[in-house]
């Protein structure tokens, strides 16, 4: 093993691992808006809402998320959305993670008793104070562990934009491979950050999922 | 440049022989990560102490970091150490590695939840430990953990996509390559996404049919 050529590419290596963190909390936070609003449309009383909803579960979660990024930055262009590589890689992964998360807070939602809205209909509160007020605050607490899962993947599925050229830890670890030749120690850099990011994103999860639980 | 679709169909046969690679590298990963996913867990649970360990590591950087990461690894590292394969080869190995381990997550599952009482009353009737195991144990398990794992091959269905930066002329670069032609990513992206769109429907199908057959015979 290569030690002292590690030791030199090591900079480089980091400072690619912050553009991923920055993906991925970026795509992180518009995955959650996007499945947010799945959920709600999913759940929604209208029938045509409802129909987007699951359209947009399907197609999303039915194709390869390599494409989706394809489609949004080599074919934006053509219908008029020009955006650069960052910003395609942002936009394509979080609605990607977006229908994903749909269905695990679409779960936890529906997974809150009947009753507690009956009981807050009947205490006299409207449709949407129960929700906000009863319905949602328990759902979300149900949410943590799940949500916590589509984020580990949502971190690793970050690797894709290597292949529209942004310059995270994929990438990097892409590009020294071919300029060194030594799969293994680029791998092993690339890797190793990887995990200490995942790892940490777990215990933070964790942590918030012991604090918001009640048994 | 606005869109036109009618230049579809005069590609439309570099299209389809992707569609056939694609349909044929997921289903020899998904044949390997079942073996290997079954291979994985028995070792797993069963291997003494000092192979065990090794391997939890290994499962664990698999799970730990991305597809892509790990296919450049396999790929060039195979290289590396002499052993020239094919790219499609390559990422055969890598599809089916990657989801063999998350195969053999379930699997140990559905091994610990088959009933301790089936091993002892194997051993009593004079199996050996890995027969009781390769007879009893391991068909049981496998069964009820065969709807999670169609959740998984269609992962790897989608994940197949990935094979293409490593050069494997499967439906993603085979679209790559009419778009060089025809300067028309819009158009053909889309093409290979309802492709992808068609063999996952399908392949949902094939899922319930055998879940339904599974929940009959049991």
């Amino acid at each position: 093993m290569d030690i002292e050529l590690m030791l030199k590419v090591y900079p480089f290596f980091l400072d690619a691992a912050w553009v991923t963190i920055l993906l991925s909390v970026l795509t992180a936070i518009l995955g959650l808006i996007c499945g947010t609003l799945g959920a709600a449309a999913r759940l929604s009383r209208f029938a045509l809402l409802r129909f987007l909803g699951v359209a947009y579960v399907s197609l999303f979660r039915g194709t390869p998320a390599l494409i989706q990024l394809f489609i949004l930055y080599f074919g934006g262009p053509q219908i008029g959305i020009q955006l650069d590589a960052f910003e395609a890689g942002v936009i394509g992964l979080g609605i990607n993670a977006g229908a994903y998360m749909t269905e695990t807070i679409r779960g936890a939602i529906i997974a809150i008793d009947k009753g507690q809205r009956e009981a807050a209909r009947t205490l006299g509160l409207s449709s949407w104070q129960s929700t906000y007020k009863v319905i949602l605050p328990q759902a979300a607490r149900l949410m943590v562990r799940p949500l916590g899962v589509n984020l580990n993947m949502l971190i690793k599925a970050t690797a894709l934009v290597a292949a529209i050229s942004v310059i995270e830890l994929t990438y990097t670890a892409q590009r020294y491979i071919g300029s060194t030749y030594k799969p293994f120690e680029m791998f092993l850099l690339a890797g190793v950050l990887y995990m200490i990011i995942i790892y940490a994103t777990g215990r933070g999860v964790a942590w918030l999922d012991r604090k918001v639980r009640i048994t | 440049m606005g869109l036109d679709f009618s230049i579809v169909p005069k590609y439309m046969d570099i299209i389809l022989l992707g569609v056939g690679w694609t349909v044929g590298i997921t289903f020899a990963a998904a044949l390997l990560s079942f073996v290997g996913g079954v291979l994985f867990a028995v070792t797993a649970l069963y291997a003494p102490w000092i192979v065990r360990q090794p391997f939890r590591l290994i499962e664990w950087v698999f799970m730990g970091t991305p597809l892509l990461l790990q296919l450049f690894l396999i790929y060039f590292g195979l290289v590396q150490i002499g052993i020239d394969l094919p790219a499609f080869v390559a990422g055969i190995i890598g599809l089916g590695l990657h989801f063999a381990v998350y195969n053999s997550e379930l699997i140990q599952t559905a091994i610990l939840a088959v009933d301790k009482g089936q091993m002892e009353a194997a051993r009593t009737l004079g199996l050996s430990r890995g027969q009781a195991l390769r007879k009893v144990v391991v068909p049981q398990a496998v069964r009820a953990v065969i709807p999670p794992i169609g959740n998984n091959m269609i992962a790897l269905l989608k994940d197949s996509a990935l094979v293409s930066v490593i050069g494997v002329s499967e439906l993603t670069l085979s679209a790559q390559r009419v778009i060089g032609k025809t300067y028309r990513p819009f158009e053909f992206y889309i093409v290979a996404a309802a492709f992808y769109y068609v063999i996952n429907l399908c392949m949902e199908w094939v899922q319930r049919k055998i879940e339904r057959r599974i929940s009959i015979s049991r």
